[in-house]
């Protein structure tokens, strides 16, 4: 075990990965220092500001043998890419009848607090979530973007790696060794009984701040990282709120048909968890508009501990013990 | 090597078979056996032909909306492609492609796409991957006139130029994009000069005659094994047909101008080359050659008709791979 930043956590996973398997390469428009000094400049290619075309690229060098490792450096510009994304990538394994496979991962930063304004603070993963055929994953911590990272690479389909740009300097503990954890699997990062709070990227460390605060007040809150989002682990999740009956989804993300709402509609869709329920569940996500620079405007925005504290306690109040 | 009179043949073949399989496909598809769409490409059969008889079959072709020409061109099965056309589970993607994506992968036929440009620079690609294995390969993007004036044109051109990878991009205009005439939206009247721009060599050819697009493309395909990148190749061409086959979509050329362009026929053509030049083909070998294709297009109906439409639950099924 060793104590790594979250950035340097990704890059461990695409070095190992690189290491292990000679069908990987990199493809971004800038190569990382450290992966072209290790694998030379045919492994890590410097692009053309071309995201469209590098994007295709790796589908095409996917469906031909590779496994392309592309870093579209923030989300934002993987919009410029959408069509390989959307009508390329995601489809073409079920469209040719399954006859290829496209092994891809997609990494790129989300998320505000990084002052970057509108077009560079985006958590936009819910558009991607919509594409049926995408994988997609989350993570909060280094010892999960590690994880799931080598596993990603590993994953025979396209899988985009969602990084939080508020977390890429914190620091946490990673396992030595070939460390990969699966897709699909929910961790709960805190127990508690009394409500369940479903926290996304850095919003996860939020909501345990917030759960450190409920604590002294006598309520216990427990704290799902879903860590992937396609596929989710509706199960983890519903078995948390059936056994608290009581939900906060926290996502940076706007509120309009988001990951919170999916988490929403997962657990209330659900009849035994439904049954479940003693309150109606509570979304907290950024404000709907496009995000604004000054700090204070910025701040107005985002959800953080505090709002999580206050939809924690109003959901609390909620529901039949109130009455 | 020009091919010799055996190839010409077999190129004679493909040519008539891609001709015969969409006169099928269209009056199936007008007969209601055949949903969606069917682009056809008869009036360019040379183009594919030409094209991919330069090629080895472990090279790697894409091809676009209107892909039936491709497909035949590189080796497909004509059962599979009937079947896939028919929506049957037999059929190349098992149903779930139909005529607008038409892919092999085993004879590195990459997919036909639907949208415009959308396969560009995944062929790219293939000719990156190609680079990186070092396996001699070479990667050939069929697109419209339409998709060179889109982004991906430009953006793969670049940079398979910048990194010398073994393409070919061969740009079949037939002067319409959809039913939009080239040159109220192009200044250029030829695609090939932007190969310039991008430190490469563009070529026009006659796109109706398939020994100049063989010619061009055997140089080409030359370059490209030799490390030394990609070429852009112009073939000037004309689809017989509409643009496509649904009825939403009338043809609204110019009558005039399709009757000239079919005095350019590329198969009429080729059958007088093989007449006068190789003296050894008859006019009864040209209607044995078609009937035996006619036969083969037939036994590809039969095929899709007794095959299964796929299970409904079947559509869950491939979203992911293993």
């Amino acid at each position: 075990m060793r104590t790594v930043t979250y950035m340097q956590a990704g890059l461990d996973a695409v070095a190992e990965e690189m290491r292990r398997d000679p069908t990987t390469f990199h493809l971004s428009t800038d190569a990382p220092r450290p992966l072209l000094k290790e694998f030379g400049a045919d492994r890590v290619r410097a692009t053309p500001i071309a995201e469209s075309a590098f994007t295709g690229m790796a589908i095409g060098a996917a469906g031909s043998g590779f496994r392309p490792i592309v870093n579209w450096s923030m989300v934002t510009f993987s919009f410029v890419a959408m069509d390989q994304i959307v009508n390329q990538a995601a489809k073409i394994h079920y469209m040719f009848g399954g006859q290829a496979s496209f092994p891809i991962l997609f990494r790129t930063s989300v998320g505000g607090g990084t002052k970057l304004a509108a077009q560079h603070s985006q958590s936009p993963y819910s558009m991607f979530m919509n594409v049926a055929g995408l994988k997609m994953i989350l993570p909060s911590t280094p010892h999960d973007l590690k994880g799931l990272l080598k596993t990603a690479i590993r994953d025979n389909n396209p899988v985009i790696s969602f990084e939080s740009a508020r977390l890429m300097a914190s620091e946490g503990p990673v396992p030595d060794g070939d460390h990969a954890l699966p897709l699909g699997q929910a961790d709960v990062k805190r127990k508690g009984a009394d409500v369940t709070v479903v926290a996304l990227a850095w919003l996860v460390h939020e909501a345990l701040a917030a759960a450190d605060d409920l604590a002294r007040d006598g309520i216990q809150v427990e704290v799902v990282d879903p860590r992937t989002l396609v596929p989710m682990d509706a199960d983890t999740i519903r078995a948390s709120v059936r056994k608290t009956g009581r939900l906060v989804i926290a996502d940076e993300a706007g509120p309009t048909a988001g990951a919170a709402a999916e988490i929403a509609a997962l657990v209330t869709e659900d009849p035994e968890t439904f049954a479940a329920l003693k309150a109606p569940p509570k979304r907290v996500c950024a404000l709907p508009v496009p995000v604004p620079y000054s700090p204070g405007l910025e701040d107005h925005v985002f959800p953080d501990r505090n709002k999580i504290t206050a939809a924690v306690r109003a959901v609390m109040a909620a529901g039949p013990q109130s009455s | 090597m020009p091919p010799s009179p055996e190839q010409l043949r077999h190129m004679l073949r493909q040519m008539q078979t891609i001709r015969r399989f969409e006169e099928r496909a269209s009056a199936d598809y007008h007969a209601g056996e055949i949903y969606g769409v069917v682009h056809c490409y008869i009036g360019e059969e040379a183009v594919a032909v030409g094209v991919c008889a330069a090629l080895e079959r472990d090279d790697q072709i894409i091809s676009t909306h209107r892909g039936h020409g491709h497909c035949i061109a590189k080796g497909a099965d004509l059962n599979r492609m009937m079947a896939e056309l028919y929506g049957r589970e037999t059929g190349y993607c098992k149903g779930k492609g139909g005529s607008m994506h038409i892919a092999d992968f085993d004879i590195g036929m990459l997919g036909a796409n639907g949208i415009v440009a959308g396969g560009i620079s995944i062929v790219t690609g293939a000719g990156l991957a190609a680079q990186l294995a070092g396996n001699g390969r070479v990667a050939v993007s069929f697109f419209g006139d339409g998709a060179a004036n889109a982004g991906p044109f430009h953006e793969s051109i670049n940079v398979a130029a910048a990194w010398k990878l073994p393409m070919l991009y061969v740009c079949e205009n037939n002067l319409y994009a959809a039913q939009t005439p080239a040159d109220g939206t192009t200044a250029t009247i030829d695609i090939a000069a932007r190969g310039a721009g991008y430190g490469i060599p563009g070529v026009v050819v006659d796109g109706n005659d398939v020994l100049a697009v063989h010619e061009a493309a055997r140089e080409a395909v030359a370059r490209a094994r030799a490390g030394d990148g990609p070429t852009l190749i112009e073939c000037k061409t004309y689809r017989w047909r509409a643009h496509t086959e649904r009825p939403t979509q009338p043809d609204y050329r110019p009558p005039d101008e399709i009757t000239a362009w079919k005095k350019l026929d590329p198969v009429a053509r080729l059958v007088e080359h093989l007449k006068s030049h190789q003296g050894q083909f008859s006019d009864d070998e040209w209607r044995r050659m078609d009937q035996e294709i006619l036969a083969e297009i037939e036994t590809s109906v039969g095929y899709a008709r007794s095959s299964p439409f796929p299970a409904p639950e079947a559509a869950l099924e491939d979203v992911f791979a293993d």
